[in-house]
């Protein structure tokens, strides 16, 4: 099975994240950048799938040159090569041109599957494999908490409020998964030494044959008018337990008429 | 004025309090028009509830194939009303399936789209809260209409009776939106508990909860309250409480009225999704728990004594 996937570098969720004031966009100079956490799963199921069925596992990300980074990481897990789109013209991206950039990608690909994590810690959209099955007119399993793959048949349990669906299609498929998937292997020293190794080609917008004016600020479907930093809460009242903690608790409840 | 289009989250009969909101909301930019996707009748029960709210139309797209594949087919009915009525502005709830219909959308009309949208002004400017509740950007969508996935909880409804006129709407979905089926739809227990995202009242236990026995304290005080139990990734991941509850940075998004924090340290990864409620409470035994730098009420103990003597005072206040 020809496996895609998607990885994204984010800024480290675990820190101080900010937008630049300059143009609006994530201050990936001053952050600490890493693969999106919930990609790792979805690197690891490649991985799963490929060892239980055969085939090839290909990492594809778009960003700039530091996603490289990401890149080399993600291979030190296990996948076998990789694809950077990168170009200059990218910087700004909405959602809307971000999916046709990694439509037109994934069109050189010829992937029978196409895993990524449900969602970026950046910008939490969500919608991203919803976009991609809809532009390249294929079926997507989204957030899925476990999947079966039987010869070209997918089968994927679908996390919802009230539960679970069960959700079936063939491939090709945009699969995204949940972080209860499965626990990611660390990379070994080998897989380390091995990743530098592996070929990485990077494709330009152009590469692509998609017009420059269509992705980035220039083909941007939404703006950001401006930004804030969300004043801190202030601390409220702070007690220590002497025995009457919980009645305090009560009494702070009830006067918020909470009971 | 023009349509706004609201796109209804039901369970069965109910129509969801976040369409309620989303009704509340549209009332500021436009006509509110709802829109119900779903099976054979299941726009019915749900007509009086969302005219209460301010409906004054309700499209009714029922049909097998809406509720038999996953979101592509609500995506193309949804995407043909609006080609035909063109709407001031579409609302959906910013839930995984309203955000999959958005992008569906969004490419389908080469429309922007902007997610956890928390408030919207008249020209449909909307209002997003950012990176962990840290940051507040103001965005627009320059391409097409405002089309909004809007977060739970980020209005209060308040009702504006009208008399909705029901259309049925023709429901024509091609091959290409059914790709994938739902082969089953399984509801695992959460007993009368409200639903975590749509909850005015939420109580949580981290780590300090220490085994899933112990949860049964946490879930005491959430019936006593009324509230949906969630839970931090600590504690999800030790096994003490199932995944689906698991509120922050990689599960459910909250914003409740009250939030309640038993154990929890706070950090940065479960402030990403509770940091906008509105009241937050937390107990935990230590004082240096970053948690408390967003409490608006702390008590430094511990969890196993102060908690069974809230819930007693509780009781005996009744």
């Amino acid at each position: 099975m020809n496996i895609v996937v998607l990885v994204k570098q984010v800024p480290d969720s675990g820190a101080e994240r900010t937008l630049r004031t300059d143009d609006n966009t994530v201050d990936r100079a001053s952050a600490n950048n890493v693969i999106n956490e919930m990609d790792e799963y979805a690197i690891e199921e490649a991985l799963r799938i490929k060892e239980a069925h055969g085939g090839e596992v290909t990492v594809l990300t778009m960003g700039p040159e530091r996603a490289a980074e990401s890149i080399r990481k993600a291979l030190s897990m296990g996948p076998d090569k990789a694809v950077h789109v990168l170009d200059d013209a990218l910087h700004g991206s909405c959602a809307v041109a971000t999916s046709k950039v990694l439509a037109a990608a994934l069109g050189t690909l010829d992937a029978d599957l196409v895993i990524c994590g449900a969602e970026a810690t950046d910008g939490r959209v969500q919608a991203m494999p919803h976009m991609l099955a809809e532009r390249l007119g294929i079926a997507a399993l989204t957030g899925a908490r476990k999947l079966t793959v039987d010869g070209q048949t997918l089968t994927a349990e679908r996390q919802t409020e009230e539960g679970y669906e069960v959700i079936a299609a063939s491939t090709p498929a945009v699969v995204s998964v949940w972080d209860t998937i499965n626990e990611p292997r660390y990379p070994s020293f080998k897989g380390i030494m091995e990743a530098k190794r592996k070929a990485v080609s990077t494709l330009s917008v152009a590469d692509l044959g998609i017009d420059a004016a269509d992705v980035g600020f220039a083909g941007a479907t939404s703006t950001v008018v401006e930004h804030a930093k969300r004043p801190p809460r202030s601390g409220g009242q702070k007690v220590i337990d002497g025995g009457d903690g919980g009645v305090k608790l009560v009494e702070f409840l009830a006067s918020e008429k909470f009971v | 004025m023009a349509d706004v289009l609201v796109v209804v989250e039901h369970s069965g009969d109910t129509v969801k309090k976040v369409t309620l909101e989303l009704l509340t909301l549209a009332r500021g930019l436009g006509t509110p028009a709802a829109v119900v996707l779903g099976g054979p009748g299941a726009a019915g029960p749900l007509v009086a509830k969302l005219g209460e709210y301010g409906a004054a139309k309700v499209y009714a797209a029922e049909h097998e194939e809406l509720h038999g594949y996953l979101v592509a087919p609500k995506a193309t009915v949804l995407a043909s009303l609006i080609r035909d009525s063109s709407p001031a502005a579409v609302l959906l709830a910013a839930t995984q399936e309203g955000k999959e219909i958005a992008g569906r959308l969004a490419v389908k009309l080469d429309n922007g789209l902007l997610t956890d949208v928390v408030a919207v002004e008249p020209d449909g400017t909307a209002t997003q809260v950012v990176f962990a509740g840290s940051t507040i950007v103001r965005s627009k969508v320059t391409r097409g209409l405002p089309l909004l996935a809007v977060r739970p909880n980020s209005v209060t409804p308040t009702p504006a009776p009208a008399t909705p006129t029901l259309s049925t709407l023709d429901v024509a979905v091609d091959e290409s939106a059914k790709l994938t089926r739902v082969v089953e739809r399984v509801a695992e227990a959460k007993g009368a508990r409200p639903e975590l995202t749509e909850a005015p009242i939420v109580v949580s236990g981290g780590r300090g909860v220490g085994s899933a026995d112990n949860f049964k304290l946490v879930e005491e005080l959430a019936d006593l309250l009324g509230a949906a139990v969630g839970a931090s990734r600590a504690a999800t991941d030790s096994g003490f409480y199932p995944h689906q509850f698991q509120v922050g940075q990689t599960g459910k998004t909250v914003s409740p009225q009250l939030y309640i924090a038993l154990g929890i340290s706070g950090a940065i990864q479960h402030r990403a999704g509770m940091q906008t409620s509105k009241t937050i409470v937390a107990v935990n035994k230590d004082a240096e728990a970053p948690i408390f730098e967003l409490a608006d009420f702390g008590v430094v103990g511990d969890l196993f004594k102060v908690v069974p003597q809230a819930a007693e005072e509780i009781r005996k206040r009744r």
